[in-house]
C-alpha cells in the first residue's frame, strides 16, 4: 500500500541488498523487489535503483519506467500520517469531493503535496462502497466517513506511534 | 452447558462503520457480568445498512440484531439478547430478515455464516465436497459439467467459462497456470473482497478444481493493495489449507498437487484487465497485449493461463457439489445461474444482493435499496462500474442480464450498481469518467491514452457553456476513435459510460444560455 508508516528501518545499502535476496530468485522479480523495498524503507529512494537493475539482471530504465508506473510506489519519504479518500463513483455520489476539499481545509495541505507530517491522497475504490464516503487513514479503513470521523481517527493513530 | 454463541462481523465493511468495538464492548461487558459467550468472527452477511450486524445462536437458530454500536450493548445485557431476547435493535430470525430471505444465495452461501478459518466450519457447511468429487472425476468431465452448468466469467467480459476451461485443458503443455483475478477496482464493486475475507476457502476449492481440470499445477491470487484483510485472510487460508492436504503434494490423498500464492497489485486499475494483470505478475508495467494469443494458449510467462474472476471460480465449488442442473436451472436466456449485485452509492439498503439473473433494475434499487440514502429522488444508476452505463429511471424496467443490459446500451460488467440522487450533475459525471480513463490508462493505444484528456477538456468546455453543440459533436467523435481504436475496455468502454449520460441526460449537456 502507497507509503504507510508501518515498520520502517533507515535505508542502507546492506539492508537494501538483503530485501533483494529475498526477492531476486522469485519469477518477474522487478515489482515485487521494489514492493518489498518500499515494505522495509517506506519508500523506493534513487540509490535502489541501481541495485535493483542488478539484482533483477534488467536496466536501470526498465526499474524506472515500471516505478513510474504503480500509484503505490512511492519515490519520497512516506509521511506521519496518510489520509486516502475515495473520490470514485459511488463515493462520489454521497459527497467525497466535498469532504476531500473539507479536509484538505481541516489539515491544511492539498491532495498531491507531499507533508511530513499528514498527506492526503485521492483513491480510487476502497471496497466498501454501500458505506461510502470510504477513507483509509494510515491502516484503518473508515466507513461513512466525516472530517469529525477522520480527525478522530488521526488523533488514535498519533497515540499509536 | 456450552457457552452461547455471538457472532460479530470481521468483514472491512463492517469494521469501518465500528464491529470490532462491539465485539469489544460485548466482550467486556459479558466479563463484567459473568455470561459466559462466545464470540465468533464471521464475514458479513452483506446487508451493509444493518453493519455491524450482532447474531446470537438460539437453539441452533440465529436471530439477529442491528445495526449496533458499542455504546449500546449495555442495553443488549440488560435485555437478555443471549436468550434471543426482544429489544429496540431486534431484527427476528437472521434467515428470515426480508433482504436476505428474498436473496438466493448460490455462490454467497456461506459469507456471513461460517468463521472464514475454520477448517472445519468450511467442511460442516458442504465445503471440499465440489473437489472431492472432481478428483472422481476427468478433465473432460468437469470441463462438461462447467460448460452445462452455463457459468460465464462474472470479471465483466461474461464469456462462458467452460469454453475457457476446454481450451486451456487442450492446450499442450507441461506448464500450466491458474490466474485468479482478484484486483476488484470497479467502484461499487466489493463481492471479490467480501467472499475473500468471509469464505476464503470456496476460492481454494474452486482453484483447485480448475487445476484438476485443466491440468494446472501452480495458482496465482492477484489481489489489489487496497484490500489489506483480503490478503491476510487469504494468506491465512492458504496456510491452513496446506496444513489439511487441501493445498500441496497429494490433494485429499490424491496423486494431483496444486499450489496457491498470492500476488499484490501496486495500486494500478489497468492491471484488472488480464493482460496487464499477466504484465504486472511477471513484475513489468501493467501494459495490456494484444490478443491473440489468448492467455489460454500463452498467458502467464509464456505458459497455457486459466483467467477467472473471484466469482467465477468461487461457484465452481457448488456447482461440482450440487450439478450443473442446480446452476443451469436459475436465471434467463443465455444468462444462467445467479448474479452477485452490489448495490452502493447513495442507496438507503446498500449491500449484496445475490439472486437469479433477471431482476429489474428498479427493483434492485427501489425493493432492495429502497430508494437513495438522501431521501432525494434517484436520477442515475451506473451499472457495471466506471465504464458501466449510466441509466435513467424511465429504464428500470431493464432486466439484469447480459443480454438485456447489452441491448439496453450498457453491460453488466462485475455487477456493480450505483445509485445517484437528483443533485448529480451528469456533465461532471462523464468528464470524470475521462479523467479517470486518463488517470488509469496504460498508454498504449493512442485514442485512449490522449483521447481521454482531450475528452475531459472537452467536457469541461461543455459545462462552461463554451460552443456547446460544436464541442458535443467533437465529443461523440472522440468516442468513436476511442471504442474503435483501443486494444482493451479501459479505453473501448469509457465511452459506453459518456455517451449513456449524455443520451440519457441530454439536459445537462445543453448550454446555459443556448448556442
Amino acid at each position: 500500500m502507497a507509503g504507510t508508516r508501518g515498520k520502517r528501518t533507515k535505508w542502507s545499502k546492506e539492508s537494501a541488498t538483503a530485501v533483494l535476496d529475498t526477492t531476486r530468485d522469485e519469477p518477474g522479480p522487478l515489482l515485487i523487489s521494489l514492493q518489498a523495498l518500499q515494505s522495509r524503507f517506506g519508500y523506493v529512494c534513487d540509490k535502489d535503483i541501481e541495485l535493483v537493475a542488478a539484482a533483477c539482471n534488467v536496466s536501470r530504465a526498465e526499474v524506472h519506467g515500471v516505478l513510474t508506473f504503480y500509484r503505490d510506489l512511492r519515490r519520497t519519504p512516506p509521511p506521519n500520517h496518510l489520509v486516502q479518500i475515495c473520490v470514485a463513483e459511488a463515493c462520489q455520489s454521497l459527497g467525497s469531493r466535498s469532504l476531500v476539499e473539507a479536509i484538505e481545509r481541516s489539515c491544511g495541505t492539498r491532495i498531491g503535496e507531499t507533508n511530513a507530517d499528514v498527506e492526503i491522497q485521492a483513491a480510487y475504490c476502497l471496497g466498501n462502497c454501500a458505506l461510502g464516503p470510504a477513507a483509509f487513514v494510515d491502516e484503518v479503513l473508515i466507513g461513512r466517513s466525516t472530517v469529525e470521523k477522520i480527525r478522530s481517527e488521526l488523533s488514535k493513530s498519533e497515540l499509536r506511534r | 452447558m456450552k457457552p452461547v454463541r455471538v457472532f460479530v462481523p470481521k468483514d472491512s465493511a463492517a469494521k469501518s462503520v465500528g464491529a470490532d468495538d462491539v465485539a469489544r464492548a460485548i466482550s467486556q461487558e459479558a466479563r463484567a457480568r459473568k455470561v459466559e459467550l462466545e464470540i465468533v468472527r464471521t464475514g458479513s452477511r452483506g446487508a451493509m445498512w444493518l453493519e455491524p450486524l450482532v447474531e446470537v445462536e438460539v437453539d441452533g437458530i440465529r436471530v439477529a440484531y442491528g445495526p449496533m454500536s458499542a455504546e449500546v450493548v449495555p442495553s443488549l445485557f440488560d435485555s437478555q439478547f443471549y436468550f434471543g431476547a426482544n429489544h429496540p435493535l431486534f431484527l427476528g430470525l437472521s434467515d428470515e430478515i426480508d433482504w436476505i430471505k428474498r436473496q438466493d444465495r448460490f455462490t454467497f452461501a456461506r459469507v456471513g455464516i461460517v468463521d472464514p478459518l475454520s477448517t472445519d466450519d468450511y467442511e460442516v457447511h458442504g465445503g471440499m465436497i465440489g473437489l472431492r468429487r472432481a478428483l472422481g472425476l476427468n478433465s473432460l468431465e468437469i470441463v462438461e459439467e462447467i460448460v452445462a452448468s452455463g457459468l460465464r466469467g462474472r470479471g465483466g467480459a461474461g464469456f462462458p467459462a467452460g469454453i475457457k476451461w476446454r481450451t486451456v485443458a487442450q492446450a499442450a503443455s507441461s506448464k500450466k497456470y491458474i490466474c485468479c483475478n482478484a484486483d476488484e477496482g470497479d467502484s461499487g464493486t466489493f463481492a471479490d473482497r467480501m467472499l475473500m475475507e468471509g469464505d476464503p476457502f470456496t476460492l481454494i476449492e474452486g482453484m483447485t478444481i480448475a487445476a484438476v481440470a485443466v491440468g494446472a499445477d501452480e495458482g496465482i491470487i492477484f489481489i489489489r493493495s487496497e484490500y489489506r484483510a483480503a490478503i491476510a485472510a487469504m494468506q491465512d487460508a492458504i496456510d491452513l489449507a496446506r496444513k489439511k492436504k487441501w493445498l500441496g503434494a497429494s490433494i485429499l490423498g490424491s496423486d494431483f498437487s496444486f499450489d496457491i500464492r498470492i500476488r499484490v497489485g501496486a495500486g494500478s486499475y489497468i492491471c484488472g484487465e488480464e493482460t496487464a494483470m499477466l504484465e504486472s505478475i511477471e513484475g513489468k508495467r501493467g501494459v495490456v497485449r494484444s490478443k491473440p494469443p489468448l492467455p489460454a494458449n500463452e498467458g502467464l510467462f509464456g505458459k497455457p493461463t486459466l483467467i477467472n474472476n473471484v466469482l467465477t471460480l468461487a461457484t465452481v465449488p457448488r456447482i461440482l457439489e450440487l450439478g450443473a442442473d442446480s446452476y443451469a436451472s436459475r436465471g434467463v436466456g443465455r444468462s444462467l445461474g445467479t448474479q452477485v449485485f452490489q448495490l452502493s452509492g447513495n442507496v438507503a439498503r446498500g449491500g449484496i444482493v445475490e439472486t437469479s439473473f433477471g431482476i429489474l433494475l428498479g427493483d434492485l434499487v427501489n425493493d432492495y435499496g429502497a430508494g437513495t440514502l438522501s431521501a432525494r429522488p434517484v436520477k442515475a444508476v451506473q451499472v457495471g462500474g466506471p465504464l458501466g452505463a449510466y441509466f435513467p429511471k424511465s429504464l428500470f424496467n431493464v432486466s439484469m442480464d447480459y443480454e438485456s443490459l447489452l441491448a439496453a446500451g450498457g453491460m453488466l460488467g462485475h455487477g456493480g450498481v450505483v445509485i445517484f440522487d437528483e443533485t448529480v450533475n451528469m456533465t461532471g459525471q462523464a468528464k470524470f469518467a475521462m479523467e479517470f480513463c486518463a488517470e488509469e490508462s496504460c498508454g498504449k493505444c493512442t485514442p485512449c491514452r490522449v483521447g481521454a484528456v482531450r475528452g475531459a477538456e472537452t467536457l469541461h468546455k461543455i459545462s462552461q457553456g463554451i460552443e456547446v453543440s460544436m464541442n458535443r459533436g467533437l465529443l461523440l467523435d472522440l468516442l468513436d476513435v476511442m471504442a474503435d481504436g483501443s486494444l482493451c475496455a479501459m479505453g473501448g468502454l469509457t465511452p459506453l459510460a459518456v455517451r449513456s449520460a449524455m443520451l440519457h441526460f441530454a439536459e445537462d449537456f445543453e448550454s446555459e444560455g443556448g448556442d
